[in-house]
């Protein structure tokens, strides 16, 4: 099966890569390439429109502030199970584009492991066995798969409400919050990390690249695996270079300084 | 649909803060009581009901039964239900006239999302809004009677007002008026209590039904339609439950565990804000320009100090 649905990927991305363009700079690693981006931004969009007029409908204290976005309550009643519908399909798809990369490893549970470490910066660079994901995004992927079929089920019960039992829409009410709930935890941090806590992170989903730096400090054995290089090796060939670049630079300065001084000196 | 200006409003569906001008005056709270032990079935309430609402008459399904559907519609309010009911090797033939309850605790008020959709006013007449209903039919989920109805064409639900627009005026709702046998009353619910009262105790003492007694469900804190049954230890019987209760959806996960939800989420935000200000941002290594010096770093240094 996981064949099949490889060269259906394999496909579907050529097919992206006809119409969208990947350009890789020097220095710069492709991550993501057009489609994924696409289906990325697809599954994004989608879920922030449900997620928006599911809130609206989540809360009394929401409901005047979101309802408006979509045109009063009863509109915002009628859209949310096809925002929630779109959701769903695009992330199929994301879903078999990233079956493999996304396979659960014992690297995962020893990244679990450390989170305290990785939540407090304590490490400049990854453990060299972190991969293309690392566990924590791993989780967020397939809480969104768990998520997305509960959602897909309760919502279409609640849906078509009025042809179930009233105690089965009752109980979907509350599995739909849970797996909100549960996708909105995974979508603050996701935002976070994606955007201000690790910058060099958004242009992999907009221009699908990343600099070789931010593959070597953030995943280590992606990188390896990309360039042959050795992650920790880079990392500090780099450090030397910077070091001896910033002592080229100071020396460069002091003469510099020393010139305006005698030159200082002449103009009384 | 009635206007709110009519009657003092009690409670509103979904509404962030108090409710305006409420518990300012006190008013009678309404009932209606049903004798099921001198109902005929002549189905007058019915008509009356359709006819007073203006409602088109409706296809029905034909179940082998006298009664005229299924179940209440969402433009048929109004329906007398026809149960057989063996006891004592006897058929004993149960009529009830089954509408909205206009439960003094309303599941289709506690579970619905949607601000001023529904109204319970001071009376205790439970009344829809369709003005304000976005459709989502939670309240039918959150009814233990099985009363409100969705309209497909206008994606709204409905059901019985009590004739709020009659009671406004005075009047007494449109099926107490066409009753014939008079088994339908209409007043205060300390009046009709008592009354229903004394019916359940004739049924016991003089007509031979010992369990006979009012059907006033303290589950959800009684109801503004009560009625006498010939056995209120089998409600069920009549299709009635015996013990209604609002899902724990709309009651503990709604109003307790739902805003603690909302809580947390504002908390992860500010979180993942205040993360950033203090533990900083992960940057590609090694950072640019370099740091003040590797070995020296004073935040590393001071971190090695603590214990």
């Amino acid at each position: 099966m996981s064949t099949s649905v490889e060269r259906f990927d394999e496909r579907a991305r050529l097919r992206a890569e006809r119409v969208g363009r990947d350009v890789v700079h020097r220095g710069e690693l492709l991550r993501h390439p057009v489609y994924t981006r696409v289906l990325h931004w697809l599954v994004a969009i989608a879920f922030v429109l449900a997620l928006l007029s599911g809130f609206a409908i989540y809360s009394p204290w929401l409901f005047h502030w979101l309802t408006p976005l979509f045109g009063g309550g009863p509109r915002t009643r009628l859209l949310h199970p096809w925002f929630g519908l779109v959701f769903d399909v695009a992330f199929v798809f994301q879903f078999l584009n990233w079956l493999v990369p996304m396979a659960w490893t014992g690297a995962d549970t020893r990244w679990l492991k450390r989170i305290r470490r990785y939540t407090t910066n304590e490490d400049k660079i990854e453990p060299a066995e972190v991969g293309f994901f690392n566990g924590g995004q791993k989780v967020y992927f397939w809480a969104i798969v768990l998520s997305g079929v509960l959602f897909l089920l309760t919502g279409l019960l609640m849906w078509f409400d009025h042809v179930v039992p009233a105690w089965i829409v009752a109980v979907s009410y509350v599995v739909h919050d849970l797996a909100a709930l549960l996708m909105l935890a995974g979508f603050i941090i996701h935002i976070y990390e994606g955007t201000a806590a690790m910058p060099g992170t958004f242009r992999a989903m907009t221009d699908g690249t990343v600099t070789e730096k931010w593959a070597w400090t953030h995943h280590p054995a992606w990188f390896r695996a990309v360039t042959g290089r050795d992650a920790r090796a880079a990392y500090e060939r780099e450090q030397r270079r910077q070091a001896e670049r910033a002592r080229t630079v100071e020396a460069w300065e002091r003469e510099q300084d020393a010139h305006e001084n005698t030159a200082d000196e002449r103009v009384p | 649909m009635s206007n709110p200006q009519t009657f003092q409003i009690q409670e509103i569906s979904a509404h962030p803060g108090p409710v305006p001008g409420a518990g300012t005056q006190r008013a009678e709270e309404v009932c209606k009581y049903i004798d099921v032990t001198t109902c005929i079935g002549c189905k007058a309430c019915e008509v009356a009901c359709v006819e007073w609402n203006d409602h088109p008459f409706r296809e029905t399904t034909f179940d082998d039964t006298y009664q005229t559907m299924p179940s209440t519609e969402w433009n048929y309010w109004n329906l007398i239900k026809f149960a057989e009911d063996a006891r004592d090797g006897n058929l004993m033939w149960l009529m009830r006239k089954d509408q909205c309850m206009h439960c003094e605790d309303p599941g289709c008020l506690r579970a619905c999302p949607a601000d001023g959709a529904i109204i319970k006013y001071e009376n205790g007449i439970v009344d829809f809004q369709q003005d304000n209903c976005i459709g989502c039919g939670y309240c039918i989920s959150g009814c233990p009677f099985d009363i409100p109805k969705f309209n497909e064409k206008t994606k709204k639900v409905y059901k019985c007002t009590l004739c709020s627009d009659r009671v406004g005026q005075g009047l007494e709702p449109a099926c107490i008026k066409a009753c014939p046998t008079g088994c339908l009353h209409f007043g205060t619910k300390s009046d009709m209590v008592q009354i229903a009262g004394l019916r359940a105790k004739q049924l016991r003492e003089v007509s031979g039904f010992a369990d006979a007694g009012v059907y006033d469900p303290p589950s959800i804190k009684g109801t503004h339609v009560i009625y006498t049954l010939h056995d209120i230890n089998h409600p069920e019987r009549y299709g009635l439950p015996k013990n209604p209760v609002i899902p724990a959806s709309y009651t503990y996960w709604k109003w307790t565990a739902k805003p603690i939800g909302l809580l947390m989420a504002g908390l992860g935000l500010l979180a993942v804000f205040f993360h950033r200000v203090s533990v900083g941002p992960k940057l590609p290594q090694p950072e640019e320009p370099p740091l003040v010096s590797e070995h020296a770093d004073p935040v590393e240094a001071k971190r090695k100090e603590l214990p």
